[in-house]
This record gives C-alpha cells, structure tokens and sequence, in this order.
C-alpha cells in the first residue's frame, strides 16, 4: 500500500473529513504534506502524529512519558524493519519476535490502543494476507493481536479481513 | 531503569549523552555488556542499547530511549523533532552505516566513505542554514540534535569527513562535540580509538548493499530546488508587480548619526587593530571586513547605523616601535594610524569613524569609568614584588628581564617563562636577574598595583548573560569561550602597569603608572564615538534603543564578553552591552599553514600592488571567512573562484541579461507576459533572497553569500533554457517569449546588484550604473523580489563586470608572497651583510658590524616579549620571531658560528 493510501486510511480512522493531499519524494516514494501554515512535513510516521494532533486524539501518541517512548519506538520499527524488509527470512524473524514481545499484552503499549497498532496493523496487513493457517498458529500471539485490531471500529475500511480459525489445527504444537 | 551499553557500539553515544536529562526524575542504573549480549528476551538479535523500565517493558531503540529521557525532563513532542528523528532512522542510518562500514571493515578512504553519506549530510547543512537556527528544531539543542549527533559523531570526529563546505553542519557538530555530556559519552563508547573503536561491531553487520536505482556518484547532489506552494508562487507574484512602489523613502542622511526612538538603531564597532602593525588578510576579514558587510547590510535595510573603528595607540610596543625609527610615541602612531586608514579606505571599508584611542576623551572616560569602580569598592590594591632597574629608574615589567631559570638552570630565562624548559617563571625567582635594557641587576621592591575585582562582579556579569545570550546571535566560538572563563571562574585582574605610554592612573602614587591596554583598549570604542559627536552618551548609555554589534577574531572575545562587561557593569552608569558578539576563527595562509608560525602572508598594504582590485580581494575573503572554522587563503582558489564564479557564473549572468536589452530591444526593457514557469522562477528567486536575509541578519556573512551565487546560477539556467538569442529570430510568440525571460533576467540582474552591494560595494554600483537601476532600489533591499526595470525602462551601456585571471600571473603572486614581506627585507640586508654563502670566511664580519646586529637581536627580542604579553595576535608575534630568528641567524653568521637550528632556543 501506497503511503498516500495509508494515510487517507488513516485520516478516515481518526475521523478527519478534509483529506488531504500527499506528494510522493524519491524512490522510495516517502510521503510529503504540505500543511497550511507551516513548513511541509515528510515521512510517513511523522505525518500520523500530525494527523492524530489535527483530530485532538493525542492520547493514541501514549498517555505517559513510557507510553509516549514505546509507541514511537514501535513506529520506527514499522518504518525501519516492516517496511525495509521483504525477504521471507525477515519477516518470520521479525513475527517471531513481535509474537513473543506480545505474550503478555492485548496492545504494542500494554493495554492501551494507539498509533502503533494502527500503523503497524497497516504495514503488517500484506504479510498477514499471505501467511498459512499453519503459520497464524505458529505466530499466535500476532494474529490474536492483529485480529483484534482489524475489528477496531474504523481502522480495517477497504483492507480484506483476514481470517483465523479459533479452534487450534495442532493442539499439541509448540 | 537500568540502561544496558556496550563500548565500540555507535547506538549508546546519544543514549549515554541524554541520560543526563532524567536525573533527579529517575534513578538510571548503567550496565556495560557486550555488544553480543541478548539483553531483550524478545528479540532474536543481540541488540544495544537498551533501557529495562521499571514496568519489565524494554525500550530497544536507541531513539526511543533518548526520547524517553527527554520526556522524563518534561519536553513535548513535536513534528519536526520527530521528522529528524525518522529520517535518522530511515535515511540517516543505513547511509552511514555503509559509509562506516566502508571505512572501518573494508578500509576505504575518501571519497569510497564520504561519497554515501554525501547526500545527508547536505541534507543536515541545507536544513540548519536555511531555518535559521543554531539547532536542528530550534534555538536549543533538543532531541534531535542529540540522537544525529550521536549517529555522526563516529565518523566525524574525522575532521576528513565533515566536509568544510558544509559550514552550517560543522559548527552545529563542533557546538555539540565539546559539550560535556557528549564529550563523557564519547569517551565512555569509543575509549580515544575513534572510529576503529566500532570495528568489532560493524565487522558483524553485514555487508551494505550498494544503493537502489541510484546511480553510483561520487559528485556532490545538486542542490535540491525547495517544493513551492502555490501560495508562495502568488506571493511572490503580488510583490513583484507593485514593483518600485513598494519601496519606501529613502532615510535622509544624518550627520552625525545618532540614535532615534522607535527604530531600529544599529552600533557595529570592529576590533581596534594595533596601531604599529600592518593589518594582514587575516586581520582584515576578521573584524574590519566582516564589520563592513553588515554595516552596509544594515544600511540597505534602512536600519539606523553607525560603524565605528579606530587604531588601538597605547602600549610598549609603540613606545619600542618609537626608539627604533628614533619617533615619539605620538609621530609613530600618527604616522601608523595613516597607514592603517589608507588601507582601509582602499579596501572600501564604509566606516561612519575612524578613530584612535590616544585622545584626551579617551582618558577622560578611562578615568572616570575607573573612578566609578573604586567609588563602589570595585578595585582592589595590592602589593605585588617587583624587580626594579635603579639604572633605568623603573620597575621592569616581566619581559624585560632575563636571568638564570630557577628550575633547568638555563641561562637566559625570560621574566614570565623559560624557553628551555618551558616552566611559567615569576620574575623575582629568577637567578642573577638582568635588565633587558642597560644589563645591570635589578633589585626586588615592592610596588602597589591596582586590580579590577572580577569575582565580586561575576555574579552580576551571569544575571547579564543569562538575559543576552538566549536568542542572540552571539557566535557558537564567542559563547563557549565565554562560559568556559566563567566555568573556571574569574579572577581580580592587574589593571596598572609601569609604562610611560598609556592612560595615566588619576590616583595617588600611582603617577608613574597606566592603566594596562586591555582595560582602556575596549574603551576606544566609547571614546572614538565621542570625538565623533558630543551626544556619545546616546549612543553608549542606551541599551534599550541601541543594539550593539561588535566584531572581533575570537582572540579578542574574553576583554569584550567579560572583562568590559565586568567595568561598565560595575561603573553602574546604565552603559550599553554587546548584543551580537561576532568572532571568527583563524585565517590560514596557502597549504592549510598559519601564516602566523611563518610570517608568511599578504598583507593590506600588498594587496593594493598585486593589480588585483579591491573588490575581488573582499570577495575571495568573504567567500573563505573563517566562520565556524579556520579557513585557508590560497592563491589557486583565488584565480577559481574568480574564473569560476566571478567571471563564469555571476558576471557572465549579468553581462547576458544587460547585452541581450542592448541587442534584442535596444537599451528597453522588453513587455513581460509571465508563464508558470516564471513565476515559479520568481518564487525560487524571492525564497532564495529571504534566506539571504535571514543569513545576514543572524550575521552569517559567508553563507549569505552563496545565495546571490544560487539566484545567479538560477539566472545562467533560465536563459539557457529559453535561448531567447533563438526566440528573437522566431514568431511574433517567441519574440514576445524572448521579451519576457529578457527582461525578468534583466530584474534579477538589477537584485543581484543590490544583494550584492554589502560585499563588492564597487562592482555593485557598476551594475547599478550600467542598468540606470533607480535610485531608491539602489540603496533599500526589501524581502521581496520586486520589478524594479519595468518595461520601458532604458538602460545605459552593458559592459563586462570581470576579468579573468591567468594562471602565470596568480602563480608569480604566490611566488612573491610565498615568502611574504620578510623575505624581502631579508634581501635587503643580505645585500649589505654577509650573504649565507660566506659561511665559511667568517672572519670578514666586522666587529661593528656584529655590535649592530646583537643591537638588532635585542631590540627584535623585546618586540617579540612584548607582543607575547600583551598576548598579541599570534599572527604578529609569530611574524616578529621569525624576525628574530633570522636576525640571529645572520648574528651567528657574523660572528663565525655555525648557523643553527631553525629552532633558535639552543643558542649557546
């Protein structure tokens, strides 16, 4: 998905009516908003915290100064490792640590919903898609946490939903 | 919290460098393991960095652990620091770690290393000087300065790769490097191995894959042309066409000037330089020619201005300098002072003053500042123990006695220091001291002197800065020698000295004292502008309408940021401060050498008789000003930034735009119908002319000057493109095209002459001329690009504004200078001494002969002791014992002695 794309989704999911219009720069097509009474900002998790500013929803950047530290550190991983890695290898390193990171919690934060899920539910969206039934299981804790956040009222829009099974196939696995 | 950090990883500079900022909000337990350690359970690479919270959460990002320790000490959030932080983390990142890699694994140099970062180090200088501010996301340094910095110091520590072209980052990178935090942090990860302290990291990273889609380069990126908004464009459009009408009147001209409610008032006063020295480049780019642009700056944005310097008189040195040319103190300085003058008037410096410090107001406002502090218990007295000459009747200051070094034994041990062993020596411990003058011994007296208490006024100088540093434009190197005086903390300073040639000290038995030069030196400035008007007073006690500029190299910056602030605070007479103290770094000369340890060098009166014009020397030398970072005078640059930008870029943009009138349209400016693309050109044209402003008036001279290269180079462009040579031959459509992009040339030419004024005030007003540019567009530079040639608007005769220079010539000018002045005169004596090559007839020397040169020697080796007490510019002192060595040279000669070594300490 286009960054563009993404953060017109996004901008629906916060409730933000006027879209607005995104320039792409270089090859790697990062994206640039020009705001109305500022300088342009560019870079795609940049412009989604100016975005949940706009909707007064800051409480989605985190609540404490933890909070704040780990949904931006989640944000740069999103940026960094899902969108910079495409080789299959990565990516089950990477499920594999986010599955095991997210053994104890309903959200990247803990138990607080914010702008990581969305951004990392966006970039991951792709991955999950294509994963096997086999591998949802194996990445349980993942798709426990993807699952939810699809159905978080407003996010999925357009996006397929993606399906996992709640009996497990391998009781025995793992 | 326990912080998890690891020696030799790059990720723990920044972590290590912003712990400090959540002291005393959290306790932050430091653990060193190694870079291979697995600290976070979740994660299947070893990864540090990293912080354990109290929560058992783990922070694995070396941004995100900054970030957090910022927040615990209550900063917010905002976008731009989190722009600069993902693009650290996205683009920043995986350039430099290929660059590191390249250098530190597979031991790559050069242009292999720099050349993939090249782009985002632009990127950082682009972004800094063009917002205007000292620090990434604002006026102080903040997150994101720390975790760039952190990423960038591992490689730029090499001064090899931080470009010098790229002045806005080095001084950003300079500003942080020596601050404490950053400098503890360095220490701790990279132990003083520098960047070979990352090797057993990056050996495990793997190799960098080459750049996507982007072709291989080692060329530096064009600058990348700003994305415009349409607003922007029709902005600039509006202001364009209100053309000459939205100038405002022209101020009329006062005389004197002075300062008046309710404008800007702008007092720019440039270091006194001393009065028996020829002023070298050096001298002249660092305080008078840098002084000048602004000053002219100022003029051109109608802002009320006064620029004043003057020729610094009192002081031993012109008092040696008299008995030498068998002068009275007076006649020298009158005679130097002239000099001095002429040389500057050549190099058009538009001075409202120039004036000298030997004057009667001089002494009367010395004496009653002076005054004012011994009435408010500001002076203190003391007895100091000092050699006493009964011969020459008078107390010997340091230098001029020499004796037996009371620690290594050597022989002629100055006053202040031994130059064999190098130990600080007070005069009075000297064995079988000297007088330098008549030889005979001198006795220990004790003698009362008067000292300035510095410490019972650091606090008030603090509360001072505390309200005039923040959000000044006090320069990055005058700052921090400022506060790391006061970090040491201030200590009473002797303000008497037993001279003849000075402020006499208005106090009982203090007749046959003066006050010391550097504590009626900074005073010149007040008197200077009181022989120039008797309503000084508005000018000098009125800090809230006067905004005082004071330029200086940054030798000079202690007596102007403390030790004045520190008398005029103390005489309680509501004196007006330094706003913006200006300093630079060195000049070097040729081959990255001070041309100080060598006394090599052009000097001002020189320039004039190299045919090269005075307006090319102010260029060359504000195109190199040392800002931010010595810089080097070289002759080859010279004759290529003149064929390069002079000739090529800038005079050939403007000749074209002028000959194109005369050619196409008959000396009138051409009807211009404006396309989209023009208006985006004026928009470019407008931005680039506010950054000039906004360089200019943050008194960044040397940048601000790259911008009118930047338009002119934009000029080149446009009519290269629109070829309106071809279009004039075509229909009656492209005949009106080659109109349009004439004459919106033609007005870009007309700006760049005004923008250009403040550093080629000559070739400027050529332009002007040649243009018939109207009178109030010659003198107001407003923000905005504005028609000023409407259609219509007849223009004179173009002719060419440079000339080239050729190769022989520049190459004999190196010749000549490469051995500079001294050389010379070396020459001279050469001629009527023994030449080198009667080393071995020694004997013909004859004993006058040899009286007179061991006269010489002495003579030579006071001015050398007295230029380093009264820590002269090094330049000068450098020059003088060079001098002086030489002299010794030929002495050693004449007296049959084999020539030593250039050292000249072993002399037997």
């Amino acid at each position: 998905m286009a960054a563009a794309a993404e953060l017109s989704l996004l901008e629906k999911s916060l409730g933000l009516n006027k879209g607005n219009k995104y320039s792409a720069q270089g090859e790697r097509q990062i994206p640039v908003l020009q705001t109305n009474n500022g300088p342009s900002l560019t870079g795609l998790t940049t412009i989604a915290a100016h975005l949940v500013k706009q909707a007064n929803k800051e409480y989605l950047l985190g609540s404490t100064a933890e909070e704040k530290a780990i949904v931006q550190q989640w944000l740069e991983y999103r940026v960094t490792q899902v969108d910079g890695h495409s080789s299959k290898n990565d990516i089950h390193t990477l499920l594999k640590d986010l599955n095991s990171y997210l053994e104890d919690k309903v959200y990247l934060t803990g138990y607080n919903f914010t702008l990581a899920d969305i951004l990392l539910y966006y970039g991951l969206h792709r991955f999950i898609v294509d994963l096997t039934v086999q591998e949802k299981e194996k990445y349980l804790n993942v798709s426990r946490w993807f699952c939810h956040i699809q159905h978080y009222p407003g996010i999925r829009q357009h996006l397929s939903s993606v399906v996992f099974i709640k009996n497990r196939l391998y009781t025995n696995s793992h | 919290m326990r912080l998890f950090v690891s020696e030799g990883v790059p990720g723990c500079l920044p972590v290590l460098a912003a712990a400090g900022r959540a002291r005393g909000r959290a306790e932050v337990l430091i653990s060193t393991v190694g870079p291979e350690d697995c600290v976070v359970p979740f994660l299947t690479r070893p990864k540090v960095p990293v912080l354990q919270l109290d929560s058992g959460n783990y922070l694995f990002s070396t941004s995100a652990i900054c970030r957090y320790f910022f927040l615990l000490s209550g900063w917010e959030q905002d976008d731009l620091t989190n722009q600069w932080l993902e693009w650290e983390a996205t683009e920043l990142q995986p350039a430099l770690s290929a660059a590191l890699y390249y250098l530190v694994v597979q031991g790559k140099k050069g242009e292999d290393v720099l050349g993939s970062v090249r782009r985002a180090l632009t990127h950082i200088d682009h972004s800094l000087s063009r917002q205007n501010c000292p620090f990434l996301a604002g006026e102080t340094e903040s997150l994101a300065d720390i975790v760039l910095w952190g990423a960038l110091y591992p490689l730029l520590q090499d001064p090899a790769y931080l470009p010098e072209e790229l002045s806005a980052l080095h001084s950003w990178f300079q500003t942080l490097s020596t601050q404490e935090p950053c400098q503890r942090a360095a220490e701790t990860v990279l132990k003083q191995q520098g960047v070979l302290a990352l090797r057993p990291y990056l050996q495990k990273q793997p190799q960098p894959s080459p750049p996507e889609g982007r072709a291989v380069t080692n060329e530096p990126e064009e600058e990348e042309l700003a994305t415009l908004s349409e607003e922007e464009i029709a902005m600039a459009v509006t202001a364009w066409e209100k053309g000459l009408e939205s100038l405002p009147p022209l101020r009329p001209q006062q005389n004197p000037v002075l300062p008046v409610a309710g404008e800007r008032n702008v007092l720019i006063t440039s270091a006194l330089p001393y009065v028996n020295n020829v002023p070298h480049l050096g001298n002249i780019i660092g305080c008078v020619l840098s002084a000048d642009v602004f000053a002219r700056y100022s003029r051109l944005r109608q802002w009320n201005t006064l620029y004043l310097c003057g020729t610094d008189e009192y002081g031993t040195a012109t008092e040696t300098k008299a008995l030498e040319e068998g002068l009275t103190p007076q006649e020298i300085c009158d005679k130097y002072h002239i000099i001095h003058a002429d040389i500057y008037r050549w190099f058009n410096i538009s001075f409202d003053i120039f004036g000298r410090t030997t004057t009667p107001q001089q002494t009367k406002i010395t004496q009653d500042i002076f005054q004012r502090l011994l009435k408010r218990g500001f002076v203190l007295q003391d007895t100091v123990e000092q050699l006493r000459c009964e011969h020459c009747a008078r107390f010997l200051a340091d230098r001029f006695v020499e004796g037996v070094c009371p620690f290594c034994g050597y022989e002629e041990a100055r006053g202040d220091q031994c130059d064999k062993c190098g130990k600080l020596i007070n005069a009075v411990e000297l064995k079988k001291p000297q007088c330098k003058v008549c030889r005979s011994c001198p006795v220990v007296q004790s003698t009362q002197h008067l000292f300035l208490d510095l410490p019972k006024l650091e606090k008030r100088l603090e509360e001072w800065l505390g309200r005039t540093l923040p959000g000044s434009d006090w320069t990055p190197n005058a700052r921090f020698i400022t506060l790391s005086w006061l970090r040491d903390g201030l200590k009473p300073r002797c303000i008497t000295r037993d001279l003849k040639w000075g402020t006499p000290v208005p106090l009982e038995g203090f007749e046959d004292k003066v006050f010391y030069v550097w504590f009626d030196a900074t005073i010149g400035y007040l008197s200077i502008t009181a022989n120039y008007t008797d309503q000084w007073e508005r000018w000098w006690k009125n800090p809230e309408q006067v905004d005082l500029y004071q330029f200086m190299a940054k030798d000079n910056v202690p007596f102007h940021s403390l030790v004045f602030p520190c008398s005029a605070l103390g005489a309680e007479d509501n004196y007006t401060l330094v706003s913006h103290l200006i300093a630079t770094e060195y000049l070097n000369y040729e081959d990255g050498k001070f041309s100080k340890s060598r006394g090599v060098g052009v000097f001002g009166d020189m320039a004039q008789d190299t045919g090269i014009p005075a307006d090319i020397w102010r260029f060359y030398l504000l195109y190199i000003r040392p800002e931010g970072q010595d810089s080097a005078f070289s002759w080859m640059d010279l004759l290529l930034k003149n064929n390069s930008e002079l000739l090529n870029n800038l005079g050939n943009f403007i000749n074209r735009a002028g000959m194109f009138v005369s050619k196409f349209f008959g000396g009138y400016v051409p009807e211009m119908v404006l396309t989209p693309d023009d208006q985006r050109l004026l928009a470019h044209v407008t931005l680039e002319l506010q950054h000039y402003h906004q360089l200019l008036e943050k008194v960044r001279i040397r940048d601000a000057l790259r911008s009118i290269l930047t338009i002119s180079r934009h000029g080149n462009q446009y009519i290269q493109v629109n070829e309106p040579w071809k279009r004039i031959k075509g229909s009656e459509a492209d005949r009106q095209r080659a109109g349009t992009v004439t004459g919106l040339a033609v007005n870009i030419a007309a700006l760049l002459s005004v923008m250009l004024q403040p550093y080629m005030p000559t070739v400027s007003a050529t332009i002007q001329a040649q243009l018939q540019l109207p009178p109030p567009a010659c003198s107001i530079l407003l923000t905005n690009f504005l028609c000023t040639l409407p259609a219509g608007h007849q223009i004179g005769t173009v002719s060419p504004l440079f000339q080239k220079l050729e190769n022989d010539q520049i190459e004999s000018l190196r010749q000549r200078f490469g051995g500079g002045q001294l050389e010379e005169t070396f020459d001279l004596k050469a001629k009527t001494s023994p030449k080198p090559a009667v080393v071995e007839t020694v004997t013909t020397a004859r004993p006058q002969q040899i009286q007179a040169l061991m006269d010489e020697v002495t003579k030579q080796g006071n001015i050398v002791r007295e230029l380093k007490a009264q820590k002269a510019d090094k330049n000068e002192v450098a020059a003088e014992v060079v001098k002086l060595l030489d002299l010794k040279k030929q002495l050693a000669v004449a007296e049959g002695k084999p020539p030593e070594a250039p050292k000249g300490k072993k002399k037997k």
